[in-house]
């Protein structure tokens, strides 16, 4: 049967063959012509941002970690605070604009695009529970949704809204350097129980990790044996 | 946001007192849209500038949701359900869309339910079930809104005018209350969200001492005071009034200088423009002047390169005198940027509103509005003339979304001007029929007819070009073009072909490129094309209106695709021969079997020649 892109709109017939009859049917969101411009993470990683050394001049790395990190885990206040990151995608033009009108634009339907492989990552991942980076009030009311929570939700989790942001200004229009001087905007809810669990962030994007490490922060303060995030793309 | 219904009159949760039960407003079976006129209420004029004629969404409304719902309450604004919920079936009242596969739902925040939305018009904000389509109430309509209007004064001064509080909110004040919930405050520009704490009511009852701080603050003052939620916690807002305060009255300057056409007190119009008309030209436009002044519809069937743009220009003159707002709308971006200047041009004397995807004029409300038609999506009764270019320019499903655009734009009383080199088949059957009132403009302006195209048989091109070869009489006609060194229009039906032939192509000549739809150069490619630095550019069918190159000839690979519709194919035909300089050109459809709408686009082409030459209109071939 004919779909329907979920991005282009284009229709498209699924190729046919004998698996149709033997495996579950993965439904395709997006035609193959906008499946493949989605570049996935692979090869060797930065072991804890999870962001690709292949094409990082070799002065920003050491050993397996990139300098960015290195910079982080210098710092005794953020030293361990983010055990890890794994991202699923690059941030490319394409996965840029995708990501712009699922959140900005607010078109929820897109999280039904990532939702086979946010699954089989997440699944990959060891944590007791799902944490989504919350919006702040006005933006969440802006958005209507929170994407982070919609893409595991789409994926199938249930995941548990465990932080509340205290002042909420945009992140994307901040530099490095103001985002990890930035006193910490996230606090653990009264009723969230985090004592002794391991805990996985999830968020949209990973660009400084400023975001998903304030969170961590937090988390850990508030007793989490240990956090570490995933976010669909790596800035 | 939620609504509860009172009286069959809507009340935004928000502004609720008690228990009521509330809905998104798509689940209201019956609510008034609008509410009888009170002359006693004086409306907020920057208000009015900026939803005369639109249709917009609470989130392009910078003013409170306090003041929204006083000017429904006092029969000004229109609230009106932005989808349309049937047994099963969805529609949207802004784009028209009824296809379940553009519609999707989400967990709304705003409601707290599962919420649809059209995906179909996305881009221009999202439209949800619990969304509300505002609109101003229309010119004319209830025949108070002038006589409820104060004098008024700031307008030289170039800030908005005074504004005073009416009495008659405080008579509506027992539904407000001094409620935390102020995201559900319409309030998406943050920028001016205000500082003001204290109650609400009493802020409203002191109107008139707040509009003497300052003439363009009064809605800032109006609600939202700084409160939190519990699930809501950081809904304090970072109120710093150095960022907000100075950056609301820029705002408020961009709508108020400009007073809606319903001021009338439009500046003496005048056409500045010494060139002439051909007498096709001349005949089309008295027809024009003639649908306008009567708000009649009329079809403009003008061949490729009359000179469409010229014909316009007394009819618009015409309605700009008789104090009416005109639109000429376009589905392509290109048209209006090439457009804008042009009018600017011969009509010096009035603004010009400029519409298309990011363009900066989107609050502008000018008696002149050039928009692409995706633009006009967010207009609602505004426009007492509206002139449609190129109506057949896309195929047919997206052509029903744009009409429908276009009847909403549209006053109840207004006239229709449609622009077009190749109607459609229904068209061309009515207006045979004298169904369709229409005029022709059979020949271009500099007297010659229209290159009329051969259709040639070329065997399976496709099978060769697999070979890398390309079919021989295609190949003999092309070294012909390089030989004499005359530039050559090629186009073929699809990208992947595109991809194949440039090779092949180059081989014969270096200067040659190709270009479609998406290709990022294309505005260079085009450019070096018409500086003569290509020999031959190879396209898809977007170069197929528009492009002018002066002196070219014209081939189809592929004629007998479906894509090549009559009208494609006559567009096509339409790019040879159109300076005076170079009137004539050689135009070949190569096919691999003949279409109908090969015969129909030829039949045309010679149709057109035929009345030009009875009409005497085009000169006799020496």
């Amino acid at each position: 049967m004919n779909r329907i892109c979920l991005y282009c709109n284009s229709e498209w017939v699924p190729p046919f063959s004998w698996a149709v009859f033997f495996t579950a049917e993965v439904p395709e969101y997006l035609c193959p012509d906008c499946k493949e411009r989605l570049e996935r993470i692979t090869g060797k990683t930065c072991g804890i941002c999870g962001r690709p050394l292949e094409h990082l001049d070799a002065k920003y790395v050491s050993g397996n970690i990139c300098y960015d990190c290195v910079r982080w885990e210098e710092d005794p206040e953020w030293k361990g605070v983010l055990r890890e990151n794994r991202s699923l995608y690059l941030y490319n033009a394409f996965l840029k604009e995708l990501i712009s009108r699922f959140k900005f634009r607010g078109d929820y339907a897109l999280a039904k695009a990532f939702a086979e492989d946010v699954k089989q990552a997440v699944n990959r991942l060891d944590y007791d529970v799902l944490a989504p980076i919350p919006l702040s009030g006005e933006r969440h009311y802006e958005r209507g949704f929170n994407q982070s929570e919609a893409l595991l939700v789409e994926a199938g989790f249930k995941p548990a809204p465990l932080l509340e942001r205290i002042h909420g200004e945009k992140q994307s229009k901040k530099s490095r350097t103001e985002r990890i001087r930035l006193k910490q905007v996230f606090r653990v809810k009264k009723e969230a129980d985090v004592a002794g669990k391991k805990i996985l962030l999830v968020d949209d994007i990973y660009t400084t990790g400023s975001t998903l490490r304030h969170a961590a922060k937090a988390l850990k303060e508030a007793g989490a044996r240990s956090v570490s995030s995933f976010t669909l793309a790596r800035g | 946001m939620r609504f509860a219904v009172i009286e069959d009159k809507l009340v935004p949760a928000p502004l609720l007192t008690g228990d009521v039960p509330t809905f998104p407003i798509s689940s209201i079976d019956h609510f008034r849209e609008k509410l009888p006129l009170n002359p006693n209420f004086i409306p907020n004029p920057d208000l009015k500038n900026l939803l005369t004629g639109k249709q917009l969404l609470p989130d392009d409304v910078p003013h409170s949701l306090e003041e929204l719902y006083a000017h429904y309450e006092n029969g000004f604004l229109i609230f009106r359900k932005g989808l349309i919920l049937e047994k099963k079936k969805a529609r949207c009242r802004r784009c028209g869309n009824s296809d379940p596969r553009l519609f999707a739902s989400y967990p709304c925040f705003r409601c707290g339910e599962k919420c649809l939305y059209c995906r179909k018009c996305l881009m221009m904000g999202r439209i949800s079930a619990c969304t509300p389509l505002i609109s101003w109430r229309e010119e004319g309509d209830g025949g108070l809104v002038e006589n409820g209007r104060s004098p008024q004064t700031g307008r030289s001064s170039g800030m908005g005018p005074l504004l005073q509080k009416p009495s008659s909110v405080s008579e509506t004040s027992h539904l407000f209350e001094s409620k935390s919930a102020f995201y559900e405050s319409v309030s998406s520009f943050s920028k001016m969200q205000p500082s003001s704490s204290g109650n609400q009511l009493s802020v409203l009852e002191t109107q008139p001492s707040a509009s003497e701080k300052g003439p363009s603050k009064n809605h800032l003052d109006i609600g939202n005071q700084p409160s939190r939620s519990e699930n809501h916690p950081s809904s304090e807002k970072r109120a710093s009034p150095s960022q907000k305060q100075p950056s609301a009255p820029e705002n408020r300057l961009s709508y108020s200088e400009d007073k809606p056409s319903g001021s009338h007190d439009l500046s003496p119009v005048s056409l500045v423009w010494d060139g002439t008309l051909s007498p096709g030209q001349k005949a089309a436009s008295d027809k024009v002047v003639e649908a306008i002044a009567a708000n009649d519809e009329l079809l403009v069937w003008a061949v490729c390169g009359a000179g469409k743009t010229e014909v316009l220009f007394a009819g618009i003159e015409r309605a700009l005198k008789d104090g009416k707002r005109v639109c000429i709308a376009t589905p392509r971006t290109d048209v209006v940027l090439e457009l804008t200047p042009r009018l600017k041009k011969v009509f010096p004397g009035i603004k010009v509103a400029s519409l298309y995807g990011g363009s900066e004029d989107r609050h502008l409300n000018a008696p002149l509005t050039l928009s692409t038609t995706h633009q006009l999506l967010r207009f609602y009764k505004a426009f007492d003339t509206v002139i449609l270019d190129e109506v057949d320019a896309f195929p047919y499903t997206v052509e029903e979304a744009l009409q429908h655009a276009v009847r909403k734009a549209r006053k109840d009383e207004s006239a229709m001007i449609y622009l077009t080199a190749t109607p459609n088949r229904t068209w061309q059957r009515e207006c045979r029929a004298g169904k369709r009132a229409y005029v022709t403009i059979p020949a271009r302006y500099h007297r010659h007819p229209l290159p009329v195209p051969r259709p040639v048989w070329c065997g399976n091109w496709q099978k060769l070009l697999g070979k890398n070869k390309l079919p021989a009489n295609v190949l003999k006609w092309l070294n012909e073009r390089i030989a004499a060194q005359k530039q050559v229009l090629l186009f073929v039906p699809k990208i992947a072909v595109l991809e194949k032939i440039l090779p092949i192509l180059r081989r014969l000549h270096p200067d040659i490129e190709a270009v479609h739809a998406e290709d990022p150069d294309r505005k260079e490619k085009v450019h070096r094309m018409r500086d003569k630095k290509l020999l031959m550019l190879v396209t898809t069918t977007i170069l197929e209106r528009g492009v002018t190159f002066p002196n070219i000839d014209v081939a189809v690979l592929g004629a007998e695709d479906r894509i090549f519709t009559e009208s494609a194919l006559v567009q096509i035909a339409g790019r040879a021969g159109r300076s005076a300089r170079y009137p004539k050109g050689d135009v070949v459809f190569f096919h691999y079997g003949r279409t109908e709408a090969m015969n129909k686009a030829r039949k045309q082409i010679l149709a057109m020649n035929k009345e030009a030459a009875e009409k005497g209109l085009i000169d006799p071939e020496e």
